[in-house]
């Protein structure tokens, strides 16, 4: 095991992307992400295989990443929110075209260009494709340091498996932030198994053509339904959460990536006071975690939702509750960071409207 | 948990006061969290960062009110004075800081810290005399350490650096044990 380094997060991403074998990184500069493509620049230049592209748009570094995944390689882009819908298009295209490929979003307050201050605005654009066209893209959203690098890694075994673009969904303050990280040990990129269906040349084998133009109908239809069980078996295999003190609770706050962070420090604030509340952090946002919140509906009926935004996971949770429960809300957009305080005594208030201190 | 802010222009060493002092508790074992703020203004604006310190899981990096504010000119003393928690304490770098502190529910501690380093004709370490004298009251981790994880920072620089950092240091801490308590 490695040593116990201070990092910040976004260099994090950066290190546990080459140590997952990432060669390839193309991106275009934007706060508050710019320490990632500063340090794949390095990175990649100290490794006798490594490309790095500092893109001249970030239209042009999504298709980049397209063509680097097509010929093989481990491929990165990274962004924070305007940027990221910029490469809406080319991820629609590595959807299609089943490739793989690792994008960063260190999201930051919207719409528009908003600010350079952590947010979580780009959750619906995120978990609904984002692109056009009927398909998914696999969401993470990891809470600390550790979690940025542990899920670096996973982030790129998942585009490789499934064939499909991953989401890393941060924001601002997790990119800038610094904690105490143990980087996985790197792999061996000579290790990884040969991919059946890349361009690599078509010499002495059969020529392959990838494309997403699927004129015929019925073409473009047994695509869709190949994406579709796709997506099924994702949705069995991965969902990913975190729960906190949940095993007694009778309310439940849902939060994810900083938001939950506050979110436990509220949740342990009331515990003091001897509020029964517990905490369920999604880290895979789709597919979202729909069992453990079903299976807590049984005995829980308060459940708050809190996010740096006006409310967007929160249909998310309601779908996974199917109308069990009361769905609180609190947000606070912009690029505002809540206090735990803040948050224990909106959970507070809600404890004691709904009487639960006599549960 | 313990939560420190450290504040002041940028340039004054600000970032490096709570890095240094992440990277000392971190290495002395300590759960550890460190916030720089960033803005769209870096130079001459001001800086600041949050270094949270525990024996546990950290939750919320960010310090609503801080156990402890190390404070390096007047606007920062305007913007955390009436943050810092009841019972906690301010430093301030009393060359600089002129403005009067209105509560007296807090500590005070004020160290000349500018002048100090004008007399040693060092002004480059007025940071290490004020992060001394920090640690030496705070003693959240000890000036050992600190100096462990700045040769770990300051890796292939100057060895007549490292000594200077000591002395900055080490004048800080005699300040403080002096007693320069007000």
């Amino acid at each position: 095991m490695s040593k116990k380094v201070l990092m910040r997060g976004s260099q994090a991403i950066g290190e546990a992307a080459v140590r997952a074998g990432c060669r390839f990184y193309a991106g275009y500069p934007i706060t508050p992400q710019n320490e990632l493509t500063e340090y794949m620049a390095e990175a990649m230049d100290g490794l006798n295989d490594g490309t790095f592209i500092q893109a001249e748009s970030e239209l042009a570094a999504i298709n980049m990443v397209i063509g680097a995944s097509m010929a093989g390689a481990r491929a990165m882009t990274s962004s924070s929110s305007p940027g990221i819908s910029l490469k809406q298009e080319g991820i629609s295209f590595l959807a299609a075209q089943e490739l793989p490929a690792v994008i960063v979003n260190t999201m930051r307050g919207g719409p528009g260009l908003g600010n350079i201050a952590p947010s979580q605005s780009d959750y619906f654009q995120a978990t609904r494709g984002g692109g056009h066209g009927d398909y998914r893209t696999i969401v993470l959203a990891p809470a600390s340091g550790q979690e940025l690098a542990d899920l670096t890694r996973t982030a790129f075994e998942y585009a490789d498996k499934y064939r499909s673009p991953v989401l890393i969904l941060g924001d601002g303050m997790m990119g800038q932030m610094m904690e105490p990280i143990v980087f996985p040990e790197p792999i061996d990129v000579r290790t990884f198994s040969p991919k059946s269906w890349i361009l690599d040349g078509a010499k002495g084998r059969p020529s392959r053509i990838i494309l997403s133009l699927l004129l015929n109908p019925p073409e473009q239809e047994d695509l869709n339904w190949r994406l579709a069980r796709k997506y099924e078996i994702i949705t069995r295999e991965i969902p990913m959460s975190e729960s906190y003190m949940t095993s007694d609770a009778n309310m439940i706050v849902i939060a994810y990536g900083t938001a939950a962070r506050i979110a436990k420090g509220a949740v342990k604030r009331v515990r003091e006071l001897g509020l029964k509340v517990g905490l369920l952090r999604p880290i895979t946002l789709w597919p979202f975690p729909n069992r453990p919140l079903k299976e807590l509906s049984r005995h829980v009926r308060e459940f708050l939702v809190f996010e740096m935004n006006m409310g967007q996971m929160i249909d998310d949770v309601k779908l996974a509750l199917e109308g069990r429960g009361n769905v609180h809300f609190y947000g606070r957009p912009g690029g505002i960071i809540s206090t735990p305080d803040e948050i224990a005594k909106t959970i507070n208030s809600i404890y004691h409207r709904q009487h639960l201190e006599e549960d | 948990m313990k939560k420190t802010v450290f504040a002041g222009f940028g340039g004054q060493g600000v970032l490096m006061m709570g890095y240094t002092l992440a990277l000392a508790a971190m290495d002395d074992g300590k759960e550890i969290t460190y916030l720089p703020a960033y803005g769209a203004e870096m130079r001459g604006g001001t800086a600041n960062c949050t270094v949270a310190i525990s024996d546990e899981e950290i939750f919320s990096p960010v310090a609503s009110s801080p156990d402890y504010a190390v404070i390096m000119n007047n606007p920062s003393l305007i913007k955390y004075e009436s943050m810092v928690r009841s019972g906690g304490t301010i430093f301030t770098n009393s060359s600089l800081v002129t403005k009067t502190i209105g509560r007296d529910d807090i500590s005070v501690i004020r160290i000349p810290a500018s002048d100090i380093a004008k007399k040693l004709k060092e002004e480059r370490i007025t940071n290490m005399i004020m992060l001394g004298a920090f640690v030496a009251q705070t003693q959240l981790t000890s000036l050992d350490s600190i100096m462990n994880a700045l040769s770990e920072i300051a890796k292939g620089k100057k060895s007549g650096l490292m000594k200077l950092n000591r002395k900055g240091l080490d004048t800080g801490a005699e300040y403080v044990l002096k007693g320069a308590q007000v």
